[in-house]
């Protein structure tokens, strides 16, 4: 379970997050929406251990972040914006090279085992500099999943990628929350996140304005109630 | 590296040519510029150490990973030394040639190679810490050799000063040693400030 207690962040004078208390459980698939600006990338680097909140405490079952923090981060898998790859070196040295980093055991199986998985095994001796935005995208999913973390924090994931990539991360999303990886997405895909998620968690001017299930729902009773959300003032 | 050698390389060439190498009294400036090689070819690597991690936001990749903060600092730290120790073999071998410099004794070559160390040492620690502190900012290459410039004064008089001795003036052996001193505690002051502050400077 991953829960962040009256976390405010404050950068310059403007406050990004204004009082967030979540709780998110574990195995559980939760969507983060809201509109740009809103403070849900932040709140989620937050969550990874990437900034520090000005006040307020993430905890990681039960631990503050603070203390156990090796072994916490051991836990969590980040997909940020930006790939955190190597452009000179291949797929393969890219993933051992984290592997190495999250002292990840039989680690030349696994990165085997995920190009395949991503699709890129073909490309796998090619340097990253050559590669589209889908596939850099694809090998920092596996670079995310590498170390089989516990909670997968992913934001904007499926941006950039084309259908098959898309199809592939959701497989990994699934399948993850199969495992019972608890997998946080910040999103503004709406019929990825009634394909992939269980809750949604729309962040308004730095605050929580809904927290709902799904439940079967479809995209458009979705879309209705965030722009009902979202668009009230 | 090898922007750094050719630096370096350009620098000896030039100083061969304006100053004369038959005249003795510009053996006296060697010091200097062995100390003029290493400052601005070490600047060139620093400056490059951490912008290199910027491309795709590598630092972040390790402020996520379960590793200490500090083994970063510690692994650019250790690349930078070796990499201004490799220009330094290549570039001072070649100055003392081209100015001709040959009343260089063994004993003065082993206390050369302690200054040239424990200098470089305290350069490079600096150096690493700052570069990695300049990195976020658009000017980095201009705020680096900024805010190097003060912190960095203490360890280059004292290489300088030391160097001058174990290559011009052997008989003040004991002034050089003082000099190593101050290297010595520079050193391990900014290297243990770097191993604990170095979390502060990743904090976004």
């Amino acid at each position: 379970m991953i829960q962040t207690e009256s976390i405010i962040k404050v950068i310059g004078e403007k406050m990004i997050l204004k009082n967030i208390t979540l709780n998110i459980v574990q195995g559980e698939a939760t969507a983060i929406i809201g509109p740009n600006g809103a403070g849900k990338s932040t709140w989620l680097k937050i969550a990874a251990g990437l900034i520090k909140p000005t006040e307020g405490q993430v905890s990681l079952e039960g631990k503050q972040l603070k203390r156990d923090h090796y072994q916490r981060q051991q836990k969590i898998g980040y997909l940020g914006h930006q790939s955190f790859l190597y452009d000179h070196l291949t797929p393969a040295e890219n993933l051992r090279f984290f592997a190495n980093l999250y002292r990840v055991k039989d680690a030349d199986k696994k990165i085997s085992d995920l190009l395949e998985k991503v699709g890129l095994t073909f490309f796998k001796n090619e340097p990253v500099r050559s590669f589209s935005r889908g596939m850099i995208q694809r090998l920092a999913i596996a670079r995310a999943i590498l170390h089989e973390p516990e909670i997968l924090l992913l934001d904007e994931p499926h941006t950039g990628l084309d259908q098959e990539a898309s199809q592939i991360l959701n497989e990994v999303i699934l399948r993850s929350k199969a495992n019972g990886v608890t997998i946080i997405m910040v999103t503004h895909d709406f019929p990825q996140v009634v394909k992939t998620c269980e809750r949604v968690i729309t962040f308004k001017n730095g605050r929580v304005c809904d927290d709902v299930r799904i439940k079967g729902n479809s995209t458009s009773w979705l879309r209705e109630r965030y722009e009902r959300q979202v668009m009230a003032q | 590296m090898s922007t750094m050698l050719i630096f370096s390389a350009l620098v000896i060439v030039v100083f061969s040519f304006a100053f004369d190498p038959s005249n003795q009294a510009v053996s006296a400036l060697i010091p200097g510029m062995i100390w003029i090689i290493t400052v601005f070819a070490a600047i060139l690597g620093l400056n490059r150490s951490f912008t290199a991690e910027q491309r795709n936001d590598h630092i972040h990749g390790f402020i996520v990973a379960p590793i200490d903060p500090s083994s970063v600092f510690l692994g650019k730290f250790i690349a930078n030394f070796i990499f201004v120790l490799a220009v330094q073999l290549a570039a001072i071998p070649l100055l003392f040639l081209l100015f001709d410099f040959r009343v260089i004794t063994i004993e003065s070559i082993f206390y050369l190679a302690a200054i040239i160390l424990l200098g470089t040492f305290g350069f490079v620690t600096t150096g690493t810490f700052l570069a990695a502190m300049s990195a976020n900012s658009k000017s980095s290459e201009m705020l680096l050799p900024i805010l190097l410039f003060p912190l960095a004064t203490p360890v280059l008089i004292a290489a300088v000063q030391a160097t001058r001795i174990v290559l011009l003036d052997l008989e003040k052996l004991s002034s050089a040693y003082s000099w190593m001193q101050l290297m010595a505690v520079y050193d391990l002051i900014f290297f243990a400030a770097g191993i604990i502050l170095f979390e502060y400077i990743l904090e976004v």
